[in-house]
């Protein structure tokens, strides 16, 4: 099995060529906002307000990290669950966001939202923040800096793995590796 | 009677708080190599090999493991003939979080308020419960609880006629519920019995026992390696991408209940099973 390259913004040709199951090195930038970051844009959005970041082509890396130590970028750096942020997510595939990175099932509204506006859903390795943290080259705040873990950040990220769970032709790897598997323990 | 001094607590749990998260235990790392070799999917190896590169950076570089290092819950046995000066062992305990917490560059993760949700600023209040046991010494036993594992698990209050099945029922549909989101390979502690409370409480102390080691009652020791054998069936393996990893372990604790009851709790945990030790 190989490995995709991909470098970011994510455009439609991008998002086609991904399938449930591929194993990516991701490269360029992401932002990085979890729960209470979404539950801000949802209110900007739903009063018609400016947002402080533009998602059109833009991927979300659904992330909290430890503060950085004195000399390192940041701090550990893995993927957060994503469900809770499925109630903000078809709105935001509405407004052009391509990609999202995160861990664990997606609810069938955002499944489809990923299908009609042509995105991708990416896991992470939930719980490997150490070994991630190595592939982030940049980090900034961007927005809502009293958030703390919680802040929308800019990250350069270089050759960070991932893979795809939910593609733009309605596959997700969740239900179809689980189904591979089924009563195939180790003897 | 023997005294400990409160600074002496807190200075332990400040240690104990950033060892956890750098440093996983052997148990966890031997469970991580042996399912190397029995993992059937290329991508659930690839996730496991790439969890043994994480657990020696986080070792070597003092990099948390998990970026969620947890709520800090302690599971303390004060012995009888035990005296605590100079203050109070919950603000000892708290102080040692806050300081740990802080001198690690660990995340703090706790709110205040559940609703309005505003940051402690240093991980603390922990949780806390005490035993009191027999002796001179005070051991402290800690662990860092994720959210994402422990927003999976669950509690469910069956009818004695629901009986053994039932319980296995609830148990793995607890597991394939939490699927990706609890961090697959996990550890699934399960209380069954006592009270609503206790059950869950005896469901999470079961996840300190080393991976690996069975309950000392062989019928729930028979009990733990059947119910292992079917989370792995489930299919869900390493990050819930398909595998034959499903479940590293899973550890039961029964303890007596009302002739009207059966409190069943499942306490997930991930793969950053992250807990320490130390007796004083």
């Amino acid at each position: 099995m190989g490995q995709k390259i991909v470098t970011l913004p994510l455009t439609d040709k991008k998002v086609q060529y991904l399938k449930a199951g591929d194993r990516v090195l991701l490269s360029g930038d992401v932002y990085a906002a979890r729960d209470a970051a979404h539950k801000r844009l949802a209110e900007l959005i739903e009063n018609n307000e400016e947002l402080p970041i533009n998602l059109k082509g833009e991927a979300i890396y659904y992330v909290g990290p430890t503060p950085a130590k004195p000399g390192q970028i940041i701090g550990s750096a893995g993927p957060t669950t994503s469900g809770r942020m499925d109630k903000y997510t078809p709105k935001m595939l509405s407004m052009g966001l391509k990609g999202m990175i995160g861990k664990g099932y997606r609810n069938e509204a955002v499944k489809e939202a990923i299908q009609n506006y042509q995105a991708v859903y990416f896991a992470a390795i939930g719980g490997s923040g150490a070994l991630l943290s190595k592939k982030i080259q940049f980090e900034t705040v961007v927005a809502y800096e009293d958030l703390g873990p919680e802040a929308i950040r800019r990250l350069t990220i270089k050759d960070f793995p991932v893979t795809v769970i939910n593609d733009c032709y309605g596959n997700d790897l969740y239900q179809q590796g689980a189904e591979a598997y089924q009563g195939r323990h180790p003897q | 009677m023997r005294e400990i001094h409160v600074d002496d607590i807190t200075e332990n749990v400040a240690f104990l708080c950033q060892a956890a998260s750098f440093d996983l235990g052997d148990d966890m790392i031997r469970a991580f190599q042996s399912s190397l070799k029995t993992e059937k999917s290329e991508i659930g190896k690839d996730v496991i090999e790439q969890l043994l590169d994480n657990a020696e950076i986080a070792k070597q570089e003092h990099i948390p493991m998990c970026q969620d290092t947890g709520v800090a819950v302690f599971f303390i046995e004060l012995g009888y003939d035990c005296n605590i000066v100079g203050g109070s062992l919950y603000d000892a305990i708290n102080q040692g979080v806050s300081k740990g917490y802080g001198d690690g560059y660990l995340r703090q993760s706790i709110v205040r308020d559940p609703l309005d949700r505003k940051n402690t600023g240093d991980n603390t209040p922990a949780i806390t419960y005490v035993e009191m046991v027999a002796g001179d010494h005070l051991t402290i036993k800690f662990t860092a609880k994720g959210g994402g594992a422990e927003n999976m698990s669950r509690l469910q209050m069956l009818k004695p006629s629901d009986g053994l099945e039932g319980i296995e029922h609830f148990v793995l549909e607890s597991v394939r519920l939490a699927g990706p989101n609890a961090c697959p390979p996990m550890i699934v502690g399960v209380g069954i019995g006592g009270s609503f409370e206790k059950s869950a409480y005896i469901a999470k102390k079961s996840l300190l026992r080393p991976v690996g080691e069975r309950n000392e009652e062989d019928r729930v020791a028979e009990l733990e390696e059947k119910w292992i054998e079917q989370c792995n069936d489930l299919g869900i393996g390493p990050q819930g991408m398909g595998g034959s990893t499903t479940a590293l372990d899973v550890k039961i604790e029964v303890y007596p209940c009302h002739i009207a009851a059966l409190p069943v709790a499942v306490n997930i945990q991930c793969h950053a099973n992250r807990h320490k030790e130390v007796t004083l």
